[in-house]
């Protein structure tokens, strides 16, 4: 930029504009190095060959001797994810656990955030505390923690034995039972957090107009309260619903051997089995599942009047 | 607004209040939100709480509507006692100051809201709300949700709402605070309009006084929780019972006094503000030396570059400062005697030659029987 720029240009690169447009970038240039562009191994991967090799699969370009090269791809691994039964059952095992565990979460979060957001001001800042507060400790800890409580010698079994109301531990770890607690636990908040944002801004008044125009209470709720906290319920169910479904760590820790989860196989696809290319047509058909309902929210979205809630 | 038969209700003994208020009381720990209330209020009026913000009156218009529950005292509607009985179940009806209309409900639903929740028969319930968005001029407006219509025909979809149940009294908090002034003047005449045709009794809350003055039949005047005077509108103005109403409800001039004496008809007080003795009429007989304050209102008082004829209060001034408003001008004069008194003329000639200006002395004057005497 030099004296004979002309002034629109100069403001373009100086004003807040430019600032606008590097501050955007920033995200937008991470969200690609570090997203998109792993997917794009990913997805290259899923469409080669299993080879004893190092990386072990063929490569996406063959140079050939007489110096032409060509482009391997293949499908075999998709039709072989889609063909298997036992990968069908898995990814429907998945995504019934995952859904179950987000119906639970909802079932259990929307009374806790309701519960926050009609509290005294003054407490619903200690009450959002507790909530976050298990992200203090490491992840994999609290599972553990799981374990040491729901064990056949955990905490539980031996208080129960203690009170007599049972005579031998109970089987609770390594049951699908222990996956929902586990679950559960795990992603209420993600639950609970997005619920209470929209029933604290959900104005009073509105639910007293309800109740003034003959809406009993459990009608205001039904009429108002509800639909009103909609984008709250929608949010709340993705955000726990998407890691749900590729979760690894809470099967693999709290389930038993049959319970079998996506996120499981992949990691025993791509470490015991070293098939990547398997390993990765499995990690992209999970994107497309989890990208379906995104989609579907987004088009519902788009579709109502705007300034709605 | 004229109204062919004036609603006097309140003047006849025989005739049963149709809303009555009796010893309410609201604390919020150790506020009292509203101190031992008692208002009986009749049938078909058109009745205004008035009062500063946080003198209780939302408080008190919110116990009628039971969302908020009594600490002490007791609340009828047509005879019945409704002090414990739920919001839902009370034949009243709210139009809340923000509106509160449904944001996920058209138009059309929010007016219907009501009469569903009555479980009323669907065709019932289509002629009913097509009949009341006619009321208030919203029929093309039916199929909106409530922000894509203004402010106004927001405010004309809450008092449509509110009415469709056909209750026996409406509650409105602020019903035009949120307009602006051109569109809150029209709105207020056709709210007193629809008040007429249906004959439901309005109680109003607000803190605008000439929206008190202009819709009602009746208002109170109320101050941290306690009411301060109940009347007519003219009541109120002229004949302001207390320092309180005497100077939230208008403009006045109030200067302090000791009671000289009294016979019965006229009571005379020294005036040391105004530096004279002036006799008030009135059939009061405080005790002498009692201190009181005198009031006039600024259009009670004439302005004039000479002196006018005897028989008045009269005093000279100098104009301090002076505010034209088109059809009256009002005057800040700092009088011989040293309180500054505020003045409003009528400006009934075009010319503005003749009338006083900045720092022009000038000469005050008011009848006697102008001045009001307040005791408290």
């Amino acid at each position: 930029m030099g004296a004979s720029a002309p002034p629109g240009k100069q403001r373009s690169w100086r004003g807040p504009r430019a600032w606008l447009r590097i501050g955007l970038a920033l995200p937008y240039g991470w969200l690609l190095l570090f997203l998109l562009a792993p997917f794009l191994i990913v997805l290259r991967i899923s469409l080669a060959d299993p080879i004893v090799a190092l990386p072990p699969y063929t490569p996406l370009f063959d140079w050939a001797a007489d110096a032409t090269h060509r482009i391997y791809v293949t499908l075999d691994n998709y039709r072989f994810v889609l063909g298997d039964d036992l990968y069908l059952y898995t990814y429907l095992n998945s995504l019934q656990l995952a859904a179950v565990s987000t119906a639970l979460c909802l079932l259990i979060g929307y009374p806790m955030a309701y519960g926050i957001a009609r509290a005294r001001p003054a407490n619903r800042n200690l009450l959002l505390m507790l909530v976050v507060l298990p992200f203090w400790i490491s992840f994999l800890l609290r599972v553990y923690a799981w374990m040491g409580l729901l064990g056949t010698h955990g905490t539980i079994n031996g208080l129960l034995l203690w009170a007599g109301i049972i005579d031998e531990p109970l089987q609770m770890l390594y049951t699908e039972g222990a996956i929902f607690v586990g679950m559960v636990y795990s992603y209420l908040p993600f639950m609970i957090l997005p619920l209470y944002a929209t029933l604290e801004r959900l104005d009073p008044a509105l639910l007293e107009a309800a109740s003034d125009l003959g809406g009993r209470p459990r009608q205001v709720f039904v009429d108002v309260t509800l639909p009103l906290s909609f984008p709250g319920i929608v949010a709340g169910c993705l955000l726990v619903f998407i890691p749900a479904m590729g979760e690894f760590v809470i099967p693999a820790l709290l389930g038993g051997p049959d319970s079998l989860m996506i996120g499981r196989v992949l990691y025993d696809e791509f470490f015991s089995n070293r098939d990547w290319p398997v390993a990765a047509a499995d990690a992209v058909l999970l994107l497309a599942i989890l990208i379906a309902p995104i989609g579907l929210f987004q088009y519902f979205e788009s579709r109502r009047p705007e300034g709605e809630l | 607004m004229e109204r062919p038969e004036p609603n006097t209700a309140w003047l006849d003994p025989e005739a049963k209040p149709f809303v009555r208020i009796m010893g309410v009381t609201k604390r919020f720990g150790d506020f009292v939100a509203v101190d031992a209330v008692d208002l009986d209020i009749y049938k078909a009026e058109l009745f205004s709480i008035l009062g500063p913000s946080g003198c209780g009156k939302s408080t008190l218009l919110r116990m009628l509507a039971g969302l908020e529950t009594l600490t002490a005292g007791r609340i009828e509607i047509d005879g019945i006692d409704m002090t414990d009985v739920p919001p839902y179940e009370r034949p009243l009806n709210m139009m809340f100051q923000s509106y509160a209309l449904f944001p996920h409900m058209t138009v059309a639903q929010n007016v219907a809201y009501g009469l569903k929740k009555d479980r009323r028969p669907g065709g019932e319930i289509r002629q009913r709300v097509a009949e009341m968005l006619e009321l208030v001029k919203l029929t093309p407006c039916a199929d909106a949700k409530p922000d894509q219509i203004s402010g106004g025909q927001s405010q004309r979809v809450a008092l449509a709402r509110a009415l469709i149940k056909r209750p026996k009294v409406l509650l409105l908090d602020e019903p035009l605070a949120a307009l602006d002034k051109k569109l809150r003047e029209h709105t207020q005449f056709e709210l007193a309009g629809i008040q007429d045709q249906l004959g439901v009794t309005f109680v109003v809350v607000t803190h605008d006084q000439e929206e008190a003055m202009a819709l009602s039949t009746r208002l109170a005047v109320m101050n941290e929780g306690r009411f301060t005077q109940i009347g007519t509108p003219a009541d109120i103005y002229e004949h302001p019972r207390n320092r309180f109403t005497a100077d939230f409800v208008g403009k006045i001039n109030l200067f302090e006094g000791v009671v000289v004496a009294s016979d019965g008809e006229n009571v005379r007080v020294r005036c040391d503000a105004l530096d004279r003795e002036l006799t008030v009429p009135g059939e009061a007989r405080p005790p002498a030396g009692q201190p009181v304050a005198l009031a006039v209102r600024p259009e009670k008082i004439f302005i004039a570059k000479q002196p006018e004829e005897n028989g008045r209060v009269a005093m000279r001034g100098v104009v301090l400062d002076l505010g034209y408003f088109g059809g009256l001008s009002l005057y800040r004069v700092k009088s011989e005697c040293g309180p500054v008194i505020e003045v409003s003329a009528q400006n009934r000639q075009r010319a503005a030659r003749g009338r006083p200006e900045w720092d022009d002395e000038v000469y005050l004057s008011w009848e006697a029987s102008s001045t009001i005497l307040l005791v408290d």
